[in-house]
């Protein structure tokens, strides 16, 4: 275990301070009201570029700034507290993650400096139904003359509607609930039989249902029928990323309430006075503290043997889940009815963290994959 | 020396000087080597490795060698502790002594106490106890009435302690006295020293829910101690007190969480198999148990990164108090686990096979994890006052 050193410190604290500036809550509000039809700020995906955010996990000979995971979820804990949109975790996180562990050497030139560049945004596309299930992959790759074709359809793809280009999770052999014969393909979102349908999710951020009919699939990533292990790379990091945001989010709603503790009054004195509300508080505290602690050895672990990381990375994610779930419901307590306005941004906070419980897995799923991980 | 040439050397030493006896599985508290004046070593191999580990400062590695420490690094003690869990071997020594009264006195002690004192501590010759609580004086400690009258050469000890732990085995106490009864609570209390045997000590076990006594009633009656057994300044001893427990809370959220423990998966397995993909063939349970092995990793790398943020410089302080009441409230969690998993077996109490009801013993004992060295709702209240600085009602 690591205490932060001064370089991250100051990574932490410079991305505060730029995303409190550049992109506060009010952003997303904005984005929302406006119908904003990407759903986030490309100047704000551009000064991302220019602070080396999005080449954050990419090699400096592509361009990147190589900050490591532990980096990465110092930016992924900022973002979640002033609840930035951009498509960081998909493109820097997921798809750089993909690209960088398991493309060819034309593929990384191709498309790891355009993601540091932030000229490209690449989507993973991996569920299916209603719930995360990577080894359930259905869709189909079926070879027909010396190209592939897929057929069927992805749900919840983050960022979908804005990518440039696709990372498809498909079956080129075996069932659904088999490893083996799981394929990534690379391909881009305006080829003929791709449809893509943006869904704008209840924290206001957006995802797309994408259909895919006899595409055309040249370019695979990695080797066909062995792609779980490369996919499983991608989606650790980004397991591992969500549960820094989650960090952020459960921080930031709880910094609020305990500062609306110390200022709302009722019965002539300050709720935080009360001993009721007091060990709640800082009970919360503590399962944050907790959840810090396991965010930052997943992402150690990831830096160091990334093969190795599910466990750690699944431990992180199940307790994001639940300390992410308890602050900002007691968040929506604690600020009573004010809470339950749109007007006071803490019911933000909770939609966010309701998305976050979903994506990549949710609690049961990684409770589930931590107990297989020990044979149990 | 290199930290290879550290891990190897200890590596030799260890696999030479280990008795075998003292590699097999600790069965906890029978197995403890307490030491003390009185202390009757379970077997010749349990003293062997007492004199042997002490005569390397290695019963408290991280001491300086002048008062018995083995003066080793924070990386040293850790190739240390990693070796001799590799081999199995079990701690030489506990005690009080070791865990609190040493860290105070190398903080707060004269030099004359810690030439005196902390090398028998590190031997393992004097049993240490620690008179805190009173009847009157639990959570609200600063309130005890235990007092200290200044007779020119010594201070006349009177009052009661409760809740003191070995009082009856330790040989001496370090103890918290009023000496200032006219002073606001926090600003009249002393931290003293004095041996068991002295005349007007007597001590009284309490009968507990365990069948268990390891806590007495401890009764002061005209001690004289003299002045010289005093720590730290006059009327200011809880700052002491609050190091104390401070360095009490951590150790024990820490001691619970490392402590050889039982493994809950494996006891989930004996009692409901595993079905054909391999999972324990009960998902409640099964969740259950995966819930508290999270927990029990999530407390470890807190307490890891606590320690890697303290050495470098960025404070911890109050947030000892999370692992206090996190560590103790998991460690009822586990054995609330144990009980269900183990069923009927673990209600035995009086039995061979249950080696006289040890897991229902230890389960209630668990119940005082969150009561003793500050109540749960005590540790909340500190992140809440000290942490949050929420306003005082």
């Amino acid at each position: 275990m690591i205490a932060l050193d001064e370089d991250r410190i100051m990574l932490r604290d410079s991305a505060r301070e730029f995303l409190t500036d550049k992109s506060p809550v009010s952003e997303l509000r904005r984005l929302r009201d406006s119908k904003d039809k990407d759903g986030f700020s490309r100047d704000l995906w551009r000064g991302m570029k220019d602070l080396g955010w999005t080449g954050i996990l990419v090699d400096e000979a592509n361009g990147g700034s190589d900050f490591g995971h532990v980096g990465m979820a110092l930016v992924c804990e900022e973002m979640g507290r002033t609840l930035a949109a951009s498509p960081f975790l998909s493109t820097a996180v997921m798809a750089a993650t993909a690209l960088g562990r398991g493309g060819s050497e034309d593929q990384k030139k191709k498309w790891l400096p355009a993601i540091s560049e932030a000229r490209a945004i690449i989507a993973l596309a991996v569920d299916e139904g209603r719930k995360h299930a990577p080894e359930k992959t259905a869709l189909k790759a079926e070879m027909a003359g010396n190209a592939f074709k897929l057929s069927g359809e992805k749900s919840f793809v983050v960022d979908g509607h804005v990518a440039d280009a696709i990372i498809v999770a498909a079956r080129t052999e075996g069932e659904p609930g088999d490893k083996n014969g799981i394929s990534l393909f690379l391909v881009d979102a305006k080829a003929p039989g791709v449809s893509i349908e943006r869904v704008i999710g209840v924290d206001s951020r957006n995802n797309a249902r994408i259909k895919f009919e006899n595409v055309n699939a040249v370019d695979a990533l990695g080797e066909t029928g062995k792609g779980f292990g490369l996919l499983e790379n991608a989606l650790n990091a980004g397991r591992a990323g969500i549960a820094a945001e989650m960090l952020g989010v459960a921080g930031e709603s709880f910094d609020r309430t305990v500062a609306y503790l110390k200022e709302r009054k009722q019965f002539g004195k300050f709720i935080g006075e009360f001993q009721a509300l007091q060990h709640r508080a800082a009970h919360i505290f503590g399962e944050i503290e907790l959840l810090r602690s396991l965010v930052l050895a997943a992402c150690v672990t990831l830096d160091k043997s990334p093969d190795a990381a599910g466990q750690a990375v699944s431990a992180a994610k199940y307790k994001a889940c639940e300390v992410g779930k308890l602050a900002v419901s007691e968040a929506v307590q604690m600020f009573g009815g004010m809470g339950m306005t749109d007007e006071v941004d803490i019911g933000l906070f909770m939609k966010r963290a309701r998305v976050t419980q979903e994506f990549l897995g949710d609690a049961y799923f990684h409770a589930d994959r931590y107990a297989l991980a020990q044979k149990f | 020396m290199s930290l290879d040439t550290f891990r190897q050397e200890t590596r030799e030493w260890l696999a030479k000087n280990c008795p075998p006896e003292m590699r097999k599985p600790s069965r906890g508290e029978p197995d403890i080597c307490w030491g003390g004046r009185n202390w009757e070593f379970q077997s010749n191999d349990q003293k062997l490795w007492l004199e042997r580990m002490a005569s390397r400062g290695w019963t408290v590695p991280m001491w300086p060698k002048e008062y018995g420490g083995g003066g080793l690094s924070r990386e040293e003690e850790k190739i240390l502790r990693e070796e001799m869990r590799a081999i199995n071997a079990r701690s030489p020594l506990e005690s009080f002594g070791i865990w609190m009264l040493g860290p105070a006195l190398l903080q707060f002690g004269s030099e004359t106490q810690k030439k005196e004192y902390l090398p028998k501590i590190a031997r393992g010759e004097i049993r240490w106890c620690q008179g805190y609580s009173e009847p009157g004086a639990g959570s609200d400690l600063a309130s005890l009435q235990t007092k200290a009258e200044d007779k020119g050469d010594h201070f006349l000890v009177n009052g009661q302690k409760i809740w003191t732990s070995y009082a009856d085995k330790a040989d001496w106490i370090f103890c918290l006295v009023r000496t200032d009864p006219s002073a606001p609570k926090h600003k009249g209390i002393s931290f003293v020293l004095f041996d068991m045997t002295t005349k007007g000590v007597t001590t009284k076990p309490i009968l507990l829910i365990s069948g268990k006594s390891p806590f007495c009633e401890t009764f002061f009656d005209n001690v004289k101690v003299p002045k010289e057994n005093l720590v730290g300044t006059l009327n200011d001893g809880w700052t002491i007190a609050k190091y104390l427990l401070t360095h009490e809370r951590a150790s024990i959220g820490s001691g619970l969480s490392l402590a050889g423990m039982r493994s809950l998966p494996a006891e989930a397995v004996k009692s409901f198999g595993r079905d054909a993909s391999g999972r324990l063939d009960n998902p409640f349970v099964r969740e259950e148990v995966i819930r508290a092995e999270i927990d029990g990793r999530a407390l470890l790398a807190t307490i890891e990164r606590y320690k890697a943020e303290a050495k470098a410089g960025q404070g911890v302080g109050a947030k000892s108090a999370i692992l206090k009441y996190a560590g103790t409230e998991l460690n009822k969690r586990r054995y609330e686990a144990f009980m269900t998993i183990g069923g009927s077996d673990a209600l035995e109490w009086e039995s061979a096979r249950s080696d006289e009801g040890t897991l229902a013993r230890e389960w209630l004992r668990t119940k005082a994890n969150s009561i003793e060295g500050g109540t749960s709702e005590i540790m909340l209240g500190i992140v809440a006052k000290r942490i949050l600085n929420l306003p005082e009602a």
